[in-house]
């Protein structure tokens, strides 16, 4: 029963993406087709050519065609799986996402989980110490990382640890001047860290804000006025009660937070000079790719779907009470 | 609660209750930032003019926020860079109060169209913001328009969906269905029985939106979409901070951003207190 259940949702969803990819396709093809870019100025640059050879470059780039035609090409070549070739980077468009999301995606995962476990840790200790200092210290501190823009906070971890303590490296994922292979474990890692502690810092302000709310909401009902009355008390409490209940919303939310992740990594990785997927989408928008600009949409729908996709699964089939909720309002 | 009230009433303006106090506070941060848009407008071009002879100076008394590589003071920069933000801000957020209303409305008015609506709401919120922010600044080829029309098309979601859950409780009420069997129209019905219980929720959804847009903005201008490089929009001066980082001129990153973060906290702070004001059943706390 459960598993036709689970068929039959799953397939629902693919449709659904499907045709969400079908239209954003066409939307962003559209937008972008608007647009007053001219492709083979971006594919030469500021490089002086002769007339045959742009009337040749014209026709490469479909100048002249008309606008459907072009979509209809495009989109026979992406369903055979070929996005077109970058024009900055000068090799196919599948390789440069491949290796800037693999990239993007050790950077994400890693500031993913830790803002949160840190928000959930801040969330539970604002939440048990409703009211008192340590409460109204923790909150201020969301509220004021919830207004600071992320890459003024990137910016101001890189004067303070890179350029004045000298602790960290001031960019890019591996030092320079090295070989690929020469470099360690260790100096991805140390690349790594301050890029991962300045995307999460804004996870962490959701995250612990919505722990708090709800921590309080379960510490005020009726199972843990009892708990209270059969003598369970302090951290017992809370963990027994309190984070059972509070912990699969708080995991639902933080797969939701997938868009806002992505758009967090682009400016970071700009600040950074991290070699990402979200500095690939600024340089193609910057410099006219549009078939790199495309792919890294339909990439970023698809990393979005996937974490709405997974909260819906956690919805759905993990915890039924949720469901309940909603049917009630 | 009496001990709550005994706490707040001491000091400075003791002689005020809460209420009072949080409409002084109202007031108080939104002349501060009516003060910033006027002040920026009447900035001359004297005051950004270059000056080699004082450039790359720290704070000081004469220069609050230090000066530039062009001996430009950091103060008045950021001043009209906070004044364009705050605009573009504004207009990105009432273009966005005003989707939102005509598709809230829509959505009130059948079964297709609201699915119509909420398949746009998720349409829209499949792409990350910045992305779609981008996506549509380099569609209308860059420019003040590109960021405002960008902001203003990535933000109406959130305040649709709640315009819609509110028409839907609303649309239960006894007066609509009398209004119905009286013969009015749909479209009458919502126009003068659903719209006046939205405007409250309208004001107070533009100005929530109004931080999230300046901060939209000021990220996609860091990133150089957008406005020109000689505009002083925030985060053009962020950008162009970038380069001089390494040589230790942290005055140019730490005041504009500073600034750019007390202008988002005030918004914040006059959009909740409005929000406690309007909302009777919250306007005790």
């Amino acid at each position: 029963m459960k598993h036709k259940k689970l068929g039959f949702f799953m397939g629902k969803k693919i449709l659904k993406l499907i045709f969400l990819l079908i239209v954003v396709c066409i939307a962003s093809f559209w937008i972008v087709e608007q647009s007053p870019i001219d492709p083979v100025r971006a594919y030469i640059g500021e490089m002086s050519i002769q007339p045959e050879q742009k009337e040749k470059l014209e026709e490469y780039w479909g100048v002249n065609t008309p606008a459907h035609e072009k979509f209809l090409n495009w989109a026979e070549n992406v369903i055979k799986g070929d996005l077109g070739t970058s024009l900055i980077y000068r090799m196919p468009v599948t390789d440069v996402v491949k290796e800037r999301f693999k990239a993007s995606l050790v950077l994400m995962t890693s500031s993913w989980l830790l803002s949160g476990v840190l928000g959930f840790i801040l969330g539970i200790a604002a939440g048990m110490k409703h009211g008192t200092l340590i409460d109204k210290a923790i909150k201020t501190y969301c509220y004021i990382l919830l207004a600071a823009p992320t890459f003024w906070l990137a910016l101001i971890f890189l004067l303070i640890f890179s350029v004045n303590l000298e602790w960290f490296p001031v960019g890019l994922s591996v030092p320079i001047g090295v070989a690929s292979n020469d470099v360690t474990f260790f100096d991805r890692i140390h690349h790594l860290i301050l890029p991962t502690i300045t995307l999460s810092l804004l996870g962490v302000a959701s995250i612990a804000m919505f722990t708090r709310e709800k921590l309080i909401e379960v510490m005020s009902s009726d199972y843990v006025l009892f708990a209270k009355a059969r003598g369970e008390t302090g951290f017992d409490l809370v963990r027994r009660h309190g984070i059972r209940n509070v912990a699969l919303p708080a995991i639902t939310l933080q797969f939701l937070g997938f868009s806002e992740l992505f758009g967090g990594a682009v400016l970071v990785e700009q600040v950074f000079s991290y070699p990402g997927i979200g500095q690939a989408a600024v340089a193609a928008g910057l410099r006219s790719d549009v078939p790199l600009l495309l792919a890294i949409v339909i990439i970023s729908t698809l990393f979005v779907y996937s974490g709405n996709l997974i909260a819906d699964i956690i919805y759905e089939f993990i915890d039924p009470r949720i469901k309940q909720q909603e049917m009630r309002t | 609660m009496s001990s709550a009230v005994a706490t707040v009433n001491k000091g400075l303006f003791g002689g005020f209750n809460l209420r009072q106090k949080t409409i002084m506070l109202t007031s108080f941060l939104s002349v501060l930032l009516i003060a910033i848009v006027v002040s920026s407008t009447f900035i001359d071009d004297n005051a950004l003019s270059t000056d080699f002879e004082s450039k790359n100076l720290a704070p000081s008394l004469e220069h609050p926020f230090g000066t530039d590589w062009m001996g430009r003071d950091m103060f008045v920069r950021t001043l009209s860079g906070l004044g364009l933000s705050i605009v573009i801000g504004a207009l990105a957020s009432s273009i966005s109060t005003m989707l939102s209303v005509v598709l809230g409305l829509l959505s009130s008015m059948g079964k297709i169209e609201d699915s119509v609506v909420s398949w746009l709401v998720d349409l829209f919120l499949s792409i990350p913001h910045l992305l779609l922010i981008i996506l549509i600044s380099i569609g209308l080829g860059g420019g003040a328009t590109g960021v405002i029309i960008g902001v203003a098309l990535s933000h109406w979601t959130s305040l649709t969906r709640v315009v819609r859950a509110e028409i839907k409780q609303i649309k239960t009420q006894e007066y609509i269905h009398i209004s119905r069997n009286f013969g009015k129209s749909r479209w009458w019905i919502a126009k003068k029985h659903i719209l006046p219980h939205l405007v409250p929720q309208f004001v107070l959804g533009t100005i929530v939106m109004f931080p999230h847009a300046i901060l939209h903005e000021a990220s996609v201008t860091f990133l150089g979409f957008g406005l020109s490089p000689h505009e002083p929009a925030i985060g053009i001066i962020l950008s162009e901070s970038m380069k001089y980082l390494s040589a230790g001129y942290w005055w140019l990153a730490f005041f504009p951003g500073l600034s750019l973060l007390i202008v988002i906290l005030a918004f914040d702070v006059i959009g909740e207190n409005l929000g406690k004001m309007l909302d009777p059943k919250r306007a005790h706390e």
